[in-house]
């Protein structure tokens, strides 16, 4: 499509290109799925939630596989790939960016500590158990130590607890910096807004808590076993409060713009009832939000009949994590198609084959899956779940 | 070939001649900048503040300063990425209300056309625009890495062998002044025309407007032009509550822009 009909009035001769694509959207789409399955686990590590505990070693491992991918976009989209590590030798402070690497390497140490500690007996038990290959593999994880005395194993416990209560904060640090990298941005009004961290939080906790709900009747699908209904309808149950929460705050952030209507109303109107009208009206808010809340309200007041409710929390999972990555590219990509001369607008087309494209970013969202399914066979987090129905 | 003793004099002469005149043509163009031109060896950059005028009232809406600073820069021609341009606004009645149409076709470099009946329109105007160099330049606070700075005499500069290409100061700039360079795979912006200023030329916008609605100069030098502009007119900026403090002041800014 020639340039000239992607833009509606004036913008500025250089903001043709848009320049954060898809990848900057899936970037803190996958750090807030990371944050929102720790903050899922710790409600049991933390906050002692017995019913979640069947799934708490899992949302760790599902934190661990998208943490490792979350550089991934950031990545592929530099100028400069090879200079990226810069960041981390030379970081300019006063930028919200800058921070990234420190925070980044910081927390997933807490993740990996945290993952090492809960699965720490049974990496002994299998040191103990295999021969060769496996033997050495279990005795390399367990850091050839294989106290797992019942002193030992209280120990790793209320260490492990200790460092959720600190990674509580730091994932939402973590997840609350990325929405700040946005908000602190003066020049784009749809960016600027200190409510954006908290927004991005909120949001993060909502998608990472659908990801576990999902990735959890998967699993025990595949594995052909019973689900847990307590736990599952105690997520079901955590969901819904964030997403309360969420669009809470994501309705303040509106309705003080429209209400205030400084000079940047006319273009977020534009903005809001024709570039991102279907996404944002339609799938951020009607479908990520409304359908799920009215939906777990519904599971939560239904008596008995399980596998309906079942059908509905995993519907409402699968649309708050569609909801929320239409909440990413509204903000990421919504705030590019506003000129910052207030007088024009222009359009994100996405390509397929390109370093940019929906390919590499396709490939970047497959690939955490891939990686969770390697990390249960190494560290199966089934014992939990199956102990319960038991 | 053979050549006789008069045909070899003659053939050294006619050399000796056209490489005389060859000379004395590249000099005569050389002068004309080397008149004013020092070297940049000497430039002490704690002596100047640089800072920019631009007049909107005199601006033609020609372009060649677009024009000029594509061929100074070696910004590509093909792209849709400037370092400064040209916007023309508009202003019809459109009922009771007033209705603003702005335009900058490539950047104002090809001029512009008339495609609002002349009778039809209120008010119409040119305002070139241009990196604003600000004192407090949001594309320096956000660059991880520092690539992006400040110089001492008051130019924002891009360190292109240290950018990582993230983009970030594109985002940042309130303007639109920042552009990315696919060749280099790093952020590109307007230098005022560093490697000029620092001889003691002016900018190649500035030279290249036909009727001075550009103005460059030392804010730190009280006699310069441009301070004698900023103590007599009534002066803007762009954009103010943005608190950027820019050093491209404008005469005669509209409020329609931004």
């Amino acid at each position: 499509m020639a340039i000239e009909n992607l833009i509606w009035g004036y913008i500025y001769p250089n903001e043709a290109e848009i320049q954060w694509s898809i990848l900057i959207v899936l970037y803190p789409y996958i750090t807030g799925l990371v944050a929102g399955a720790f903050i899922a686990s710790s409600l049991y590590h933390v906050f002692g939630k017995q019913e979640i505990k069947p799934v708490a070693r899992f949302a760790l491992l599902t934190a661990l596989a998208f943490l490792l991918v979350a550089t991934m976009p950031l990545l592929t989209h530099l100028g400069h790939p090879e200079r990226g590590i810069e960041i981390m030798f030379t970081p300019h402070l006063t930028s919200a960016m800058s921070g990234f690497g420190y925070i980044y390497s910081f927390y997933l140490i807490i993740v990996l500590l945290e993952i090492w500690l809960s699965f720490r007996e049974d990496i002994v038990k299998n040191a103990l158990k295999f021969k060769g290959w496996k033997k050495l593999m279990y005795s390399s994880l367990a850091l050839f130590s294989y106290d797992i005395s019942e002193k030992s194993l209280h120990d790793d416990e209320k260490f492990a607890r200790k460092l959720a209560i600190i990674g509580i904060p730091s994932a939402a640090f973590l997840h609350g910096y990325v929405g700040f990298i946005f908000g602190g941005i003066k020049a784009n009004p749809w960016w600027s807004t200190p409510l954006m961290p908290i927004i991005f939080l909120m949001s993060a906790i909502v998608s990472g808590i659908a990801l576990l709900i999902l990735l959890y009747l998967t699993a025990s699908w595949l594995r052909k076993k019973a689900i847990n209904y307590k736990t599952l309808f105690s997520l079901a149950h955590y969901l819904w409060i964030f997403l309360i929460l969420d669009v809470a705050l994501e309705m303040l952030e509106i309705i003080s713009m429209k209400y205030e209507s400084l000079e940047e109303i006319e273009i977020i109107d534009r903005l809001l009832s024709d570039k991102i009208a279907t996404t944002f009206y339609g799938v951020q808010l009607t479908l990520g939000i409304f359908v799920p809340f009215v939906l777990l309200i519904l599971v939560m007041v239904m008596k008995n009949r399980e596998k309906l409710k079942t059908l509905m929390v995993a519907v409402s999972a699968i649309l708050v994590v569609i909801g929320v990555f239409a909440m990413r590219w509204n903000v990421v990509i919504g705030g590019q198609e506003i000129s910052k001369s207030l007088s024009g607008t222009m359009t994100y087309v996405p390509v397929f084959f390109s370093q940019e494209g929906v390919l590499p970013a396709m490939i970047i969202l497959i690939l955490p899956f891939i990686i969770l399914t390697v990390l249960t066979f190494i560290l199966p987090p089934w014992k939990d779940m199956d102990a319960e129905m038991e | 070939m053979e050549l006789s003793r008069r045909e070899f004099t003659k053939f050294g002469c006619k050399i000796i001649i056209g490489a005389a005149a060859g000379t004395t043509l590249i000099e005569s163009i050389a002068t004309i900048d080397a008149q004013e031109a020092t070297s940049s060896k000497n430039y002490d950059w704690t002596k100047h503040y640089w800072g920019y005028i631009v007049d909107t009232s005199k601006c033609i809406g020609c372009g060649r300063c677009a024009n000029a600073c594509k061929l100074e820069n070696h910004v590509p021609f093909d792209e849709p990425v400037y370092r400064t341009w040209v916007e023309r606004y508009r202003i019809t009645n459109e009922g009771r209300e007033e209705k603003v149409t702005i335009d900058s076709p490539n950047g104002g470099i090809d001029g512009f056309t008339d495609d609002i009946p002349a009778d039809e329109v209120k008010k119409a105007f040119y305002v070139p625009k241009i990196c604003n160099h600000c004192e407090n330049p949001p594309c320096v606070q956000v660059c991880p890495v520092g690539a992006t700075y400040e110089t001492e005499d008051g130019v924002v500069l891009v360190d292109y062998n240290y950018c990582i290409g993230c983009r970030y100061c594109i985002q940042g700039c309130p303007y639109g002044a920042r552009y990315f360079n696919t060749e280099k795979g790093t952020a590109d912006k307007c230098t005022w025309c560093y490697h000029r200023i620092t001889k003691g030329l002016l900018p190649a916008c500035v030279q290249a407007c036909p009727v001075g609605a550009r103005k460059f100069g030392d804010l730190k030098d009280p006699e310069s032009e441009i301070n004698k502009i900023l103590d007599k007119e009534r002066i803007n900026v762009l954009k103010p509550d943005l608190g950027t403090k820019p050093k491209v002041y404008y005469v005669g800014l509209d409020r329609e822009v931004r």
